[in-house]
């Protein structure tokens, strides 16, 4: 892919991501906020795609956090959100 | 194969676009949290078929290391916890992002390949914001824990450090793409990294709204410069529509507050001596009540409103308060919420802790939506929230929050104020709220009061 590209992309989804959020009633900002953080935790892909591809110790270390580190993220951000939601949808 | 891939990340993007449509509407937000996580799951799948899963030892080892800490965290932690929590988790994706950066980057630089400039400073985004939000977020974490305690003594000198270390990681960068040595970019990661200290440390408790939501916005940007590194459409996209809809929401908070972006990072509100000017507005003039009086008041009241702020959420009172508001629901009177949006220590914090208290949302009032219809309601009570019912931000042009909108609590026939004591709000400025006419002071601990005006209530 090549930077312009790339970067066609980036300016693109910035302007959906504007459009998408706009009006957000405050009752969903902690939980917008959380579970747009679990899909910033999209990097682990990054991280799965760089295992494996070098094999010195250093690196493989540095993946293997950043695995863990975005499966917290992924994990826990849709866990707890989901958690949340339950609370806003509970009947009386 | 790279085909099948790339249009399992389309459909995955579409997946997070369609997520965060439906989470930004509460009929849909549970579906849209599902397609979120669907459209994670199936990046994760193509991935492995894709990369044939070649670190498959790594990946599992880390899944199951993360994934377990993460379902701990997220089914464990307390919703007054919250704050932390959604602190730690935007965190951990800065620093995840520096890592995927760091270890692309690393063995090529380690081995001197020549590198594209725009890798290499993209790169450098990658490592430099994912350092501040890493420790950024470590130090907003630590403040909310109450891990870290007391008044910053040098906040002047904390933004100049800060400055100083930004620009100093914007130099390390350049350096990083002109010179091309792994030196520089592990050197730009502590410098990022000392700058997230110093970006967070000095910004004080009511501010956090603000700081929870930038790094919301930073841990999706970092992710976006992973996939410029990378070349990886999905993270490109993903990263950039949570890094926009992070700055939405941190932009609705400055709003909130009538400030800007800059003022709540680098500049303090100017506190008067509030001590002196303190003295001055409630001498002889606030009214001291107990929660016998308050149970009076309310029994006569046909429309009362409660306005949360973060003292509910530190006295742990939400569950007394909707045990009030239960027992005055019970004698025929209209309760509702004002929820100011800010209140609290991130976007939506009362929200969620009313949620908790299982109050349903249709009872919590916004800003905007209560104000025109405070002169109906005939006792509203303030429960630790302070500076965003300050009628000086309204009506004295002078005043240091002057321009911040505020719930007009003042314009409800009886004001009731459960408080410690009359001690400043974050802003450093008095309130003359509380020296009004109609206004009760109830001293105390928020549970023990409310938990008391529900027993005066009952004995009436």
């Amino acid at each position: 892919m090549t930077f312009l590209i790339a970067l066609t992309l980036f300016v693109l989804a910035v302007f959906l991501g504007v459009e998408l959020i706009t009006k957000v009633p405050p009752t969903l900002h902690t939980p917008l906020m959380s579970g747009s953080n679990a899909i910033s935790g999209i990097t682990l892909i990054g991280a799965i795609a760089t295992a494996g591809t070098d094999y010195s110790w250093l690196t493989n270390i540095l993946v293997l956090g950043a695995v863990a580190l975005a499966t917290i993220n992924v994990v826990g951000g849709f866990l707890v959100t989901h958690r949340m939601l339950g609370m806003f949808n509970r009947k009386r | 194969m790279d085909t099948f891939v790339q249009l399992g990340y389309l459909v995955s993007a579409a997946l997070f676009i369609l997520g965060l449509k439906r989470l930004s509407r509460p009929r849909t937000a549970v579906q849209g949290n599902m397609l979120g996580s669907t459209g994670m799951l199936v990046a994760v799948i193509v991935t492995l078929i894709g990369t044939e899963a070649a670190g498959i030892g790594i990946i599992i080892a880390g899944v199951i290391l993360g994934g377990t800490i993460g379902v701990l965290l997220a089914t464990r932690v307390a919703m007054t916890g919250m704050p932390q929590l959604v602190a730690l988790f935007n965190g951990f994706g800065g620093i995840a992002s520096l890592l995927v950066g760091a270890a692309t980057l690393y063995p090529d630089l380690a081995e001197g390949v020549e590198l594209e400039a725009t890798d290499l400073a993209t790169g450098a985004l990658t490592i430099g914001i994912g350092a501040i939000t890493f420790t950024g977020s470590l130090v907003a974490f630590a403040k909310l824990q109450e891990l870290l305690t007391g008044d910053i003594t040098q906040p002047a000198a904390l933004r100049a450090a800060n400055i100083g270390l930004v620009a100093m990681s914007a130099a390390l960068g350049v350096l990083l793409v002109v010179m091309s040595g792994s030196i520089w970019m592990w050197l730009l990661a502590l410098a990022a990294l000392a700058a997230g200290i110093t970006l967070v440390l000095p910004i004080g408790g009511a501010d956090m709204p603000v700081v929870i939501a930038l790094l919301n916005s930073f841990s999706g940007v970092a992710a976006s410069t992973t996939g410029f590194v990378l070349g990886n459409s999905l993270l490109i996209i993903a990263g950039a529509l949570v890094g926009a809809s992070g700055l939405v929401l941190t932009l609705i908070m400055c709003r909130a507050m009538n400030r800007s972006l800059g003022n709540v990072l680098f500049g303090a509100i100017d506190a008067v001596a509030a001590g002196a000017d303190g003295d001055r507005i409630y001498d002889g003039k606030v009214t001291s009540a107990s929660a016998d009086d308050v149970a009076m008041m309310l029994d006569t009241a046909a429309k009362v409103a409660i306005i949360p702020g973060y003292g509910m959420a530190v006295a742990q009172a939400q569950h007394a308060v909707r045990d009030l508001t239960r027992a005055l629901e019970g004698q025929g009177k209209e309760v509702v919420f004002a929820i100011h949006p800010v209140a609290g220590r991130m976007p939506g914090h009362m929200n969620v802790l009313l949620a908790e208290a299982e109050i349903p949302y249709e009872q919590l009032k916004e800003m905007e939506h209560i104000n025109p219809s405070f002169g109906q309601v005939d006792v509203a009570i303030v429960i630790g929230a302070n500076d965003v019912v300050n009628p000086d931000a309204r009506d004295d042009p002078d005043s240091p929050i002057a321009g911040m909108p505020i719930l007009d609590a003042d314009r409800a026939r009886t004001v009731v104020v459960i408080k410690r004591s009359l001690s400043p709000g974050f802003a450093g400025v008095p309130n003359p709220l509380f020296a009004l006419d109609n206004t009760m002071m109830l001293f105390g601990d928020g549970k023990a009061a409310v938990e008391e005006i529900i027993t005066a209530l009952a004995d009436l």
